[in-house]
């Protein structure tokens, strides 16, 4: 039997036939839609190389069934930047080193960008390690990858009291 | 993953009728559910996905004075929760130790009661397992079987129950809703979870069509928030399942212990609540001593399943501690390391 669903990407909306209730939002973003960004680690929950927004919210894509997100808004890796102008998060990932080979890259940037936007780090690294455990990186980036995070999250409060003032 | 149908029904109603059918299994995060199914460890025939009902993600103060929390709550949701944390500190304490920050985002309430043991031999497929398939065996029983069972345990099953929540939960006396073929009805959550003696394969009270609805904390519940922690040794700081956790919750008034809450995690197929050893707390000074006799009574009946005495020890001590931490009062903040023992805010430098 065929399921339609439709779904919101990167601010587009999508619509699809599913002819097998087995696809989950990973396999459907890069099979269908070719948004190979989100990566297919270990496909079952544990490395986080997966992680996209969900309604604003970082979930791991290999575990949830795509027929059980109709109409829920996504955003992936694609969706972070504004043309050529790197997000936050990406440009502080570069400028500390937050990756060597980068396959789990995505999934760090996604979740950090979720963690930000969940407001329970602040700039305390213990903090942010525990927060971000979800995110494996077999290269051992970690210690670039929190003072990315310290670094995106001390901008993002600057421009929020810029905001606020 | 084997192939399967799926339904959204609209009702509550209509999901129960649909799950009551033999090889249907409800769907809510599937955050457990899908890894079991890649696996081959679950192999449903029907989905039925309860994601969409109405009504089910509401966190609701009730009159008396209890909590009443929809199933379909994320955990995260309810963890964040400024009245939750404040009420039941504990309670968002576990909830916070387990699983990473994506998982807990889409894991709900009514899904991390059901979730299944993480036994190694219950995953693979290639193991004999009496709770995967009853009657084939187990082979946990003579094999790598450190974090096993020491409490409850049979000669068919070992495995534990690897919930957090569910371990302070249990010692605040947690309520669980079923809606099911003849009606709503309610069981203390310390009586939905199944030890295993011959049949490992039912894991809990829950009948087909079953769909726990809601979870409610009792009034009584609150009245632990000054003195509740929960603590989990884990193989690493972070998302990870415990060895062995506990939760320990008092009430302090003139310098008596007027009443105390304690459960284990980690150490049973299901959430270990120690009234043996809250009656030795009741009416006692809170000090290192009763919590020492304290920790003794509630390993009384502990024996090891194979490769794990020290998880006994380590309960004891887990404890003795959690004890000693939740004397101390609940930090006004949560921990930076929720749960753990080695967290620099932790209070106490031994038990």
């Amino acid at each position: 039997m065929n399921h339609s669903i439709s779904l919101t990407v990167n601010g587009a909306r999508r619509d699809f036939v599913l002819d097998d209730p087995r696809v989950t939002l990973l396999d459907l973003l890069r099979e269908r839609l070719h948004l190979t960004g989100t990566k297919k680690g270990c496909d079952r929950g544990q490395c986080g190389a997966c992680t996209i927004l969900v309604g604003g919210k970082r979930i791991n894509s290999c575990l949830a069934l795509a027929i059980s997100h109709d109409g829920a808004d996504i955003l992936t890796i694609e969706g972070v930047a504004r043309g050529d102008q790197l997000h936050p998060v990406q440009a502080a990932f570069i400028a500390h080193d937050g990756f060597q080979c980068g396959f789990c890259t995505p999934g760090q940037i996604m979740s950090a960008i979720g963690m930000m936007r969940e407001g329970q780090a602040g700039d305390d690294p213990e903090r942010i390690r525990e927060c971000m455990s979800g995110n494996l990186c077999r290269c051992g980036a970690y210690a670039g990858i929190v003072d990315a995070v310290l670094e995106a999250q001390a901008g993002a409060s600057e421009t929020n009291r810029r905001r606020s003032a | 993953m084997k192939p399967f149908d799926y339904v959204r029904p609209a009702t509550v109603a209509e999901a129960v009728a649909a799950a009551a059918q033999p090889g249907a299994t409800y769907l809510a995060a599937g955050t457990n559910l899908l890894d079991l199914m890649k696996g081959g460890v679950s192999r449903p025939d029907l989905l039925v996905d309860v994601t969409h009902l109405k009504g089910l993600d509401r966190i609701e103060p009730l009159a008396d004075g209890g909590l009443r929390i929809g199933a379909l709550v994320r955990n995260a949701d309810l963890a964040h929760d400024e009245d939750f944390a404040r009420s039941y500190p504990a309670v968002a304490e576990a909830l916070l130790s387990g699983a990473s920050a994506q998982l807990r985002n889409a894991a709900t309430v009514g899904g991390n009661l059901l979730q299944r043991t993480r036994c190694a031999y219950f995953y693979d497929t290639a193991s004999r397992c009496n709770k995967r398939e009853a009657g084939s065996g187990c082979d946990a029983r003579d094999g790598e079987n450190r974090t096993h069972a020491v409490l409850g345990w049979s000669e068919s099953c070992i495995a534990t129950h690897p919930s957090d929540f569910c371990v302070p939960l249990v010692a605040l006396d947690a309520i669980v809703e079923i809606e099911g073929r003849k009606g709503r009805r309610e069981i203390a959550l310390d009586g939905l979870h199944r030890l295993p003696a011959d049949t490992p394969e039912r894991d809990s009270a829950l009948e087909p069509g079953d769909l726990i609805v809601a979870v409610r904390l009792p009034p009584a519940a609150r009245g632990f928030a000054a003195h509740a922690r929960y603590l989990k040794v884990r193989e690493r700081t972070s998302y990870a399942f415990a060895v062995v956790s506990a939760a320990a919750a008092l009430q302090i008034e003139n310098g008596r212990i007027k009443e105390a809450r304690l459960a284990l995690g980690g150490v049973a197929a299901k959430p270990w609540r120690a009234r043996g050893a809250e009656d030795v707390l009741k009416g006692a000074a809170p000090d290192a001593a009763v919590f020492q006799q304290a920790a003794q009574r509630a390993l009384t009946e502990a024996k090891p399943s194979g490769d794990n005495a020290f998880k006994i020890e380590l309960a004891r001590r887990i404890v003795a501690r959690a004890l000693t931490l939740a004397a101390a009062g609940t930090p006004a903040r949560m921990p930076a390391l929720p749960a753990s023992p080695f967290a620099s805010t932790s209070g106490a430098i031994h038990a």
